[in-house]
């Protein structure tokens, strides 16, 4: 069985023999929940540390993202982070580096807000939905295009290419607000809104709109295509060997090029939702940071979309409910950053771990180790 | 529109350059020495960011330039600490860990900020100037490259000694051989996790002291995320030098003229939008590993954490 954190991140594949199902069961929701109790608890210490009051902040977390209307703002939210989580997952389990992401969606996110105020003007509402999510999705997806073709062609380090794209990508999504998208009644550099009864309808008796459907419909057929098609087999394959993809006969620079545009149309994708169904317009010097965002969760969730979801669900909680939050203790919003970082430090942390109780190593590096055994063999020798 | 060929401007041009250069020079020095080893530093960006706000905080705080370079070079060894013992010691995935590092770096250093000069937004002032005696005099080059602050001829005395160490001496061939084949570093009795360990810590002080240099002698404040992707061409002007220190220095300074170029276009009639002018240094990195696609190069055992007899 292949296991694409463990890959992904670099470490050994569990072994599966000599443990009970429940215990193993037990001990898969320990490695993932524990990182974000104990990220969450590190948060508690410096909140404390810069003088606020976490039980304060907390609890206006809960109350934002949960309470009253809140939770609809959490599954409004969940809509384009599905897709986001998506767009990582795919090219995560080839492991490729897609880190461009917050360029991909912001492209996305100008092309909708330009142009679907135009579209709508000339076609019925249904045609011009269809058209922007199409052109979104296309914006997501061609700017994977040149580090995609340069990893299949040169092998070139996708990380440094795709982060280099992401840097010229905001730029020019700024240069598109300010310049030809720009809405010519004020002053302020944002692209004309989106009139209410002009986005996505809402789900009777609710506040979500409908993108949260598309959103899971469109998972879903990811999903199936990764776990139950020969195309998901042959993905498996090349992220875990790629020198066994080549004597099966995959194409790798083939399979790159796929891998890299699905990856950000799923992320041009959910920028269009999102701008279709709640934004309505964008601001110049705008960058939601979702892609680091969603990141943590989506190693948490080993890769799957399915067990994706429900940190999907938490995160959006801590977005939705932190950023009020913070504006109540007067704390930036880039604390949220912090978060995220310590749930990847324990989550790599406790990963290592268990592989070590799995391959019932001892659990100190061998430098370490050692140093510390040296100690007790030098003493009995004395 | 006004001349740009009056020795003032030539002047402040080529100041402009030094200013913009000499960060990404000291990040990449960092980043050369890690990578040669093996390892990778992505989190150099959230160092130098942490580099940046402590040497900005220590200046203002004291008045030292001295001390604040100090506190920056310390802000990001202790940074490195925590890289050391996640990556190096631990052995865990060096790009995870290098994100998180720099989304810690980026989010402690601004809510930081936020919270106590959010309203007040404090400059530093002009730092002192080294003059070097009769060259300091010269025409255009005088006022731009022989008055800078003493930090700007340790930062080009540091450059010279990597590149000495990294190519003359036993210590310098460890480090390389902990980067191309660490397993025969190990036969030949080296220890490659002391190594790599020792490299990457300085590493982190390299990359602090860049953050130090960039808010206090380039700059003149900290603002949030005020590195906006050096660290990253830090990175990419590390592979394309492939540990050759000279290399190092010129394409930061061509990454200075980018930035500077786009600054005195807009002084000019070319009305350039500030988007495309913060654009440009990527663009021209963009360009450059497009058309040098085949000759990036990284050491073999780079990223790839050391298990002593694993094959």
């Amino acid at each position: 069985m292949s296991n694409p954190i463990s890959d992904a991140t670099g470490m050994i594949p569990l072994p599966s023999d000599g443990q009970s199902k429940l215990s193993k069961v037990m001990e898969t929701l320990v490695r993932t929940i524990l990182p974000v109790v104990l990220a969450l608890l590190t948060s508690v210490v410096v909140l404390i540390v810069i003088g606020k009051d976490p039980w304060f902040f907390y609890s206006e977390v809960f109350r934002y993202g949960v309470m009253g209307n809140g939770w609809q703002q959490t599954i409004r939210l969940m809509a384009p982070l599905l897709l986001y989580s998506a767009g990582l997952i795919v090219v995560f389990r080839g492991k490729l580096w897609n880190l461009g992401y917050d360029a991909q969606y912001l492209l996305g996110s100008v092309v909708v807000a330009g142009f679907s105020p135009m579209l709508i003007e000339v076609m019925p509402l249904w045609a011009a939905f269809t058209v922007s999510l199409i052109m979104g999705t296309a914006a997501g997806a061609a700017w994977t295009l040149l580090p995609a073709a340069l990893k299949a062609r040169y092998g070139t380090n996708e990380i440094i290419t795709t982060l280099m794209m992401s840097f010229i990508g905001i730029g020019i999504s700024n240069m598109l607000v300010r310049g030809p998208f720009q809405n010519p009644d004020i002053h302020v550099p944002q692209t004309r809104v989106l009139p209410v009864a002009d986005m996505f309808p809402q789900i009777p008796g609710t506040r979500i709109h409908i993108g949260i459907i598309i959103s899971v419909v469109v998972v879903l057929i990811i999903h199936l295509l990764l776990t139950r098609t020969s195309f998901g087999l042959r993905l498996d394959v090349f992220g875990s060997s790629p020198k066994t993809a080549l004597h099966v006969g995959i194409n790798s620079p083939q399979m790159i090029l796929i891998l890299f545009i699905l990856s950000g149309a799923l992320i041009g994708l959910a920028a269009s939702v999102d701008m279709l169904g709640y934004q309505g317009n964008l601001r110049a010097n705008i960058n939601p940071g979702y892609g680091a965002a969603v990141l943590p969760f989506v190693f948490l969730g080993r890769l799957n979309i399915l067990t994706t979801i429900p940190f999907v669900a938490f995160y959006c909680i801590l977005d939705t409910g932190g950023r009020l939050a913070s504006l109540d203790s007067g704390l930036d919003t880039h604390f949220l950053m912090i978060v995220i970082a310590l749930i990847l430090v324990f989550m790599s942390v406790i990963e290592y771990f268990g592989v070590k109780k799995d391959l019932g190593q001892s659990y100190l590096p061998p430098g370490l180790r050692r140093a510390v055994t040296g100690l007790f063999d030098r003493g009995a020798r004395a | 529109m006004i001349d740009i060929f009056t020795t003032t401007f030539i002047a402040t041009f080529i100041a402009g350059v030094i200013a913009s250069a000499i960060p990404l020079v000291l990040g990449s020095l960092g980043e050369t020495l890690g990578e040669q080893s093996g390892v990778l530093n992505l989190g150099i960006e959230g160092m130098m960011l942490f580099g940046a706000y402590f040497g900005f905080v220590t200046t203002l705080e004291t008045n030292s330039y001295f001390l604040g370079l100090l506190a920056g070079i310390a802000a990001g060894f202790v940074m490195s600490i925590l890289m050391v013992m996640l990556n190096i010691w631990l052995g865990l995935n060096q790009i995870v860990i290098g994100l998180a590092l720099t989304m810690i770096g980026g989010g402690i250093t601004s809510v930081l900020y936020f919270s106590t000069y959010g309203q007040t937004t404090p400059r530093l002032g002009q730092p002192d100037v080294f003059p070097i005696p009769v060259l300091s005099d010269l025409p255009v080059v005088g006022s731009s490259i022989f008055q800078q602050p003493l930090a700007f001829w340790i930062a080009l005395v540091l450059a010279f000694v990597v590149s000495v160490v990294l190519r003359n001496t036993n210590f310098g061939l460890r480090v390389r051989a902990a980067g191309q084949n660490p397993n025969s570093l190990d036969a030949a009795g080296g220890n490659v996790v002391r190594t790599r360990t020792f490299v990457a810590l300085l590493g982190g002080a390299f990359a602090g002291f860049g953050g130090a240099y960039l808010a206090l002698m380039s700059a003149g404040t900290f603002t949030p995320f005020m590195t906006s992707g050096i660290g990253y061409i830090a990175i990419v002007v590390t592979m394309l030098s492939r540990g050759r220190i000279l290399w190092v220095i010129a394409s930061s300074f061509v990454y200075g003229i980018s930035v500077s170029v786009g600054t005195v276009l807009q002084l000019t009639s070319f009305d350039l939008p500030t988007d495309v002018i913060k654009m440009l240094p990527f663009v021209a990195v963009m360009i450059t590993l497009i058309v040098f696609a085949r000759s990036s190069y990284v050491p073999p055992a780079l990223g790839v954490p050391y298990t002593r007899g694993a094959r």
